[in-house]
């Protein structure tokens, strides 16, 4: 079990200037093989123009029992979303 | 089905009586069709399930790379070579997607292996079976590729996610196995007399062990209710096999190929097809380990797990010894 290699989370640019977006996980030696192993197993296809990978004992995550800690302060302020303001129509595209 | 047989842990499904707190809030979690992720609560029971289950699925998709495996070097194309290495490519992709799912339930992949290599952990009853000409390469992408796709189309829905994920991915690949077999099955058809025998001999051997990859009736089983009610299972084995035979037998007929079962026939009331249950006896028999090929597949993986030993720690060695020599002039 010792010497299993790391685990690594693969993050993916797709072909239309997107944000790199985690696609999967898969375990290698190291940072230059785990790019080459992304490449076979997860852009067989065409996928992507760019790989990051990242050893996964170094992603720190939110806690899902924080989710509602976290995130209550954002849920009372509708002001923060264009809709909330009305403006009239005669004023044009707003 | 990649996935037979699997036993799902527990006592069967509890009344929210009898359900915690905990619990309670999981099951309307997953009623409600909200994904459960893995750092979420889970009962252990689910956990414990899906670790069989997508472990077992990942274990089909690797040893189900050895059948196939065994044309590449005799396709009668190159191009014909190259498509099956590219599909036999994507199977060891679906196995490293599962296994992934898998190990973010606390499994390691190490230990995934080794239940496979002691036969703790089965693989799909079907790839028990020989492919002895290259017909069976087409009726293994045609019916073995599609059934399973019977079985992974609605386990996109399922509620882990990571399990979920990984289904999207397959099934977006797995058309084009079950087209390269059928493109196969239609060239052999269309063939000589000595191809459309071989083609139809193909069918006469798979046809019955393709209905067994769905699993006995579960009709009456407690463990599948649990499964379907944490949406691990969305469908009976029983429904999905009609399904597949319904699906199959136009195709068959459009080979001008005969399915080996003289009970199959339009049933305009049911609006199905009647057809034979494939032999159950010979189906727990070769789970048991008794299928023409248990010993040739298992022995496969174990010399490829060990054989290929001293590359992995070389390559770790090799991989400890840069970093160290980093930190060194760091």
């Amino acid at each position: 079990m010792k010497n299993e290699w790391p685990l690594w989370e693969v993050f993916i640019r797709g072909q239309h200037g997107m944000s790199h977006r985690h696609v999967g996980s898969l375990h290698a030696p190291d940072a230059e093989m785990a790019i080459k192993n992304a490449r076979d197993v997860y852009t067989r296809r065409n996928e992507g123009v760019s790989i990051w990978v990242v050893e996964a004992r170094h992603i720190a995550a939110s806690s899902p029992s924080d989710k509602g800690p976290l995130y209550e302060p954002s849920e009372s302020k509708v002001y923060r979303h264009p809709t909330f303001f009305d403006i009239p129509d005669e004023v044009g595209a707003m | 089905m990649y996935a037979q047989m699997i036993k799902t842990a527990g006592t069967g499904v509890k009344s929210p009586e009898e359900m915690t707190e905990e619990e309670r809030k999981f099951q309307a979690r997953v009623d409600a069709n909200e994904k459960i992720e893995p750092k979420d609560w889970m009962p252990d029971d689910y956990r414990a399930t899906l670790i069989r289950q997508i472990g077992q699925h990942a274990h089909s998709e690797i040893v189900g790379q050895l059948p196939e495996g065994n044309w590449i070097t005799r396709a009668p194309t190159l191009e014909r070579k190259a498509i099956l290495l590219a599909k036999v490519q994507d199977e060891a992709g679906h196995g490293l997607y599962l296994y992934c799912a898998a190990e973010t339930l606390g499994v390691s992949r190490d230990e995934l292996t080794e239940d496979l290599l002691s036969g703790k952990m089965k693989y799909s009853s079907i790839f028990n079976y020989p492919t002895l000409t290259w017909a069976d390469i087409g009726a293994v992408g045609w019916l073995v590729d599609g059934a399973a796709i019977m079985n992974q189309v609605p386990l996109q829905r399922t509620s882990f996610g990571p399990y979920s994920r990984a289904m999207i991915r397959i099934c977006k690949e797995e058309s084009f196995h079950q087209r390269q077999g059928y493109d196969i099955m239609m060239k052999m058809a269309r063939g000589t007399e000595a191809q459309k025998r071989m083609a139809q001999d193909a069918i006469n051997r798979l046809w019955y062990p393709s209905l067994m990859m769905f699993g006995p009736s579960d009709k009456e089983s407690v463990h599948s209710g649990q499964s379907m009610a944490w949406r691990i299972k969305i469908n009976t084995n029983d429904e999905l096999r009609q399904k597949f035979v319904d699906q199959t037998v136009p195709q068959a007929e459009y080979l001008g190929l005969t399915i080996p079962d003289e009970n199959l026939k339009w049933n305009e009331e049911r609006g199905h097809y009647d057809f034979s249950e494939p032999d159950w006896k010979e189906f727990f028999d070769v789970l048991k380990g008794n299928g023409p090929c248990n010993t040739d597949r298992l022995t496969a993986r174990q010399e490829a797990w060990s054989d290929g030993k001293w590359v992995r720690d070389a390559m770790l060695a090799h991989a400890r010894k840069k970093a160290a020599a980093k930190v060194a002039a760091e």
